[in-house]
């Protein structure tokens, strides 16, 4: 669906993007992770038309960004940063306004009109003007209007920054409910648990340059760190379990062993099995994987912003 | 569809938008049109005495009234600066330039609103005049030729406002920018003969811009002599809106 190879950009002597490349298969969610300044809001901006790259190329939806830009913008659907509503038309005008721009019949205007209210739980505020509106609610009167011409792939930039954890619960519902109608969605994120969360593959954006890709899964195996946390009920158990593993690094004040390892379902059988063998009695146990906080922590040396 | 009927399209879907703004917020246009009133009033009533004495030839109201129609239209460009920057600001138009749309219809649907608004703003000064007593003497032709010169006028100071609105950075400066034309009409023939100001002030009065088109009026409306007026008036309207189109249409290209 999306295809770029090289994309470039800068203001003045600022490299804002230096040599993107992306490939993003239809019907798929694609997040694009970073900080704060990363240069998220600049690729959306040149994917979607809105500006011109200073070099690369790129394929959308089977045009090529440059030449058939018209072609691009009957396929994209875009909700950018900041709200692009009409704050002194109503809700339901600013759809309509919408469908007019799309150039549908008056009648499937109105009928996707309704529809649109209706799905975004907005019938009862489709007569309010869009600026009396709460923050959840433009936002998701800015999707609905984005939605209007049944785009097939669709951007949405840091949609869920500054809701609230339910407003963001909701969006998140509502971006799956659009893959599943067969979508293509390339949504922007500071929030490493939102794009684990959503994603198919996640780019991880830094200072103008993807420094990996993949899924969250191939991501967290990047870096090392994973391990077992096993807590026992007496220190004659632990001694037990260590001896049982032949590794670990324990802890006798809490009681518990700290054992390396993926955790992936095989490893943590493996070592279930090896206990019981030597009938050692486990209280708890605990898997920890290394979150793409970590992942980021140690592909840049930088600590990002998280939503805990 | 043919490139022209989609651009007769999105552009009337634009005017139609700046028109439900309109009405969605009618205290914008009742400020804009306030503002007209309040000074018809004030210089008819407080200064029109002494001022209409010192003139001479009839009522004051019917030597300001020209002027006050300039102001009129000077006074809703400002509120078309704002919209105008309001809308660049609010990251609407970055909806729109995502869409398939006519380039030019987003502008033309700022224009063609803020035309209308100015007629109205016109409309409700020269009713406001007649009521207090100006008694213009033109003829229907007169009339036409009021309306088309006003026209001009009109498109050109609203052109000249969308590049102002384009071009400020926020709604506050857009407000402002506009401001200094509002001082023309005062320092051309708007409310007294410039022949009775002192020299440098009345060679600037002369030549301004403003000065032509009110002589123009003045002569349409009351039967005085025009002269070359008319053809300088609107070399003028033209001119500046010219210049200001494309100056509107390169800044809105380049942001
Ligand atoms: N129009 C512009 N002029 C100058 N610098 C810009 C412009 N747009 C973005 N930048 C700079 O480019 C960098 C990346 O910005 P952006 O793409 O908005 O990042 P993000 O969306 O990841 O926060 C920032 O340092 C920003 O200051
Ligand atoms: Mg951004």
């Amino acid at each position: 669906m999306i295809t770029a190879t090289g994309l470039r950009k800068s203001y003045g002597d600022k490299v804002v993007l230096d040599g993107i490349d992306l490939s993003i298969p239809e019907g798929t969610i694609f997040s694009l992770l970073g900080p704060n300044g990363a240069g998220k809001t600049t690729t959306v901006q040149i994917l979607s038309t809105l500006i011109p790259a200073d070099g690369g190329t790129a394929t959308i939806a089977g045009h090529d960004l440059a030449r058939r830009t018209d072609d691009v913008r009957d396929a994209i659907g875009v909700t950018g940063q900041y709200s692009a509503v009409d704050k002194l038309l109503t809700g339901e005008e600013n759809l309509l306004l919408i469908a007019d721009l799309k150039h549908l019949s008056r009648r499937d205007g109105r009928k996707k009109t309704a529809e649109l209210l209706e799905r975004f739980d907005l019938v009862d505020a489709a007569n309010k003007p869009a600026g009396a509106y709460s923050g959840g609610m433009q936002r998701r009167l800015d999707i609905a209007m984005t939605l209007v011409g049944d785009p097939r792939l669709i951007f949405l930039d840091e949609p869920t920054t500054g809701l609230d954890p339910r407003s963001r619960r909701g969006m998140w519902q509502m971006v799956r409910e659009l893959v599943r109608d067969g979508v293509t969605i390339f949504l922007t994120t500071q929030y490493l648990e939102e794009a684990d969360e959503l994603a198919d593959r996640i780019a991880l954006l830094d200072h103008g340059k993807l420094i990996a890709e993949g899924t969250a899964e191939e991501l967290k195996r990047l870096i090392p760190g994973g391990h077992i946390l096993l807590t026992f009920t007496d220190t004659g158990s632990l001694d037990a379990a260590r001896f049982a593993l032949g590794a670990g690094v324990p802890d006798p004040d809490a009681l518990t062993l700290q054992v390396p390892g993926d955790g992936s379902v095989r490893s943590v059988r493996d070592l279930l099995n090896r206990l019981d063998e030597r009938g050692v009695a486990v209280a708890e146990m605990s898997v920890h994987t290394p979150d793409l906080d970590d992942v980021f922590l140690t592909l840049t040396g930088q600590k990002t912003e998280t939503t805990a | 569809m043919s490139t022209l009927t989609l651009a007769a399209r999105d552009s009337s879907t634009m005017v139609r938008r700046q028109l439900k703004r309109m009405i969605r917020y009618p205290s914008m246009t009742v400020m804009l049109v306030a503002m007209p009133v309040v000074f018809l009033l004030l210089f008819v009533y407080v200064f029109g005495g002494t001022l209409g004495a010192g003139i001479g030839g009839g009522p004051y109201v019917n030597y300001v009234t020209p002027g006050i129609l300039l102001m009129a239209v000077l006074s809703a460009a400002t509120g078309t600066a704002v919209s105008v920057a309001m809308d660049m600001t609010e990251g609407i138009v970055a909806r729109f330039r995502t869409m398939r749309i006519a380039r030019g219809s987003i502008l033309a649907g700022h224009v063609v609103g803020s035309v209308i608004q100015q007629f109205l703003c016109m409309g409700v000064v020269l009713a406001v005049a007649l009521a207090i007593g100006f008694r213009p003497n033109a003829t229907p032709v007169e009339w036409v030729a009021v309306a088309g010169l006003m026209g001009v006028f009109s498109l050109a100071m609203t052109w000249l406002s969308v590049a102002l609105g384009v071009k400020a950075p926020n709604v506050e400066s857009a407000s402002n920018a506009p401001m200094p034309l509002i001082l023309l009409p005062f320092l051309g023939s708007g409310f007294v003969p410039t022949d009775s100001m002192p020299t440098v002030l009345r060679w600037f009065a002369e030549y301004q811009p403003f000065t032509p088109i009110m002589e123009t009026l003045r002569g349409l409306l009351m039967g005085q002599p025009i002269g070359n007026s008319a053809i300088i008036a609107v070399a003028w309207c033209a001119g500046i809106g010219v210049l200001s189109y494309i100056w509107a249409k390169r800044l809105f290209n380049r942001s």
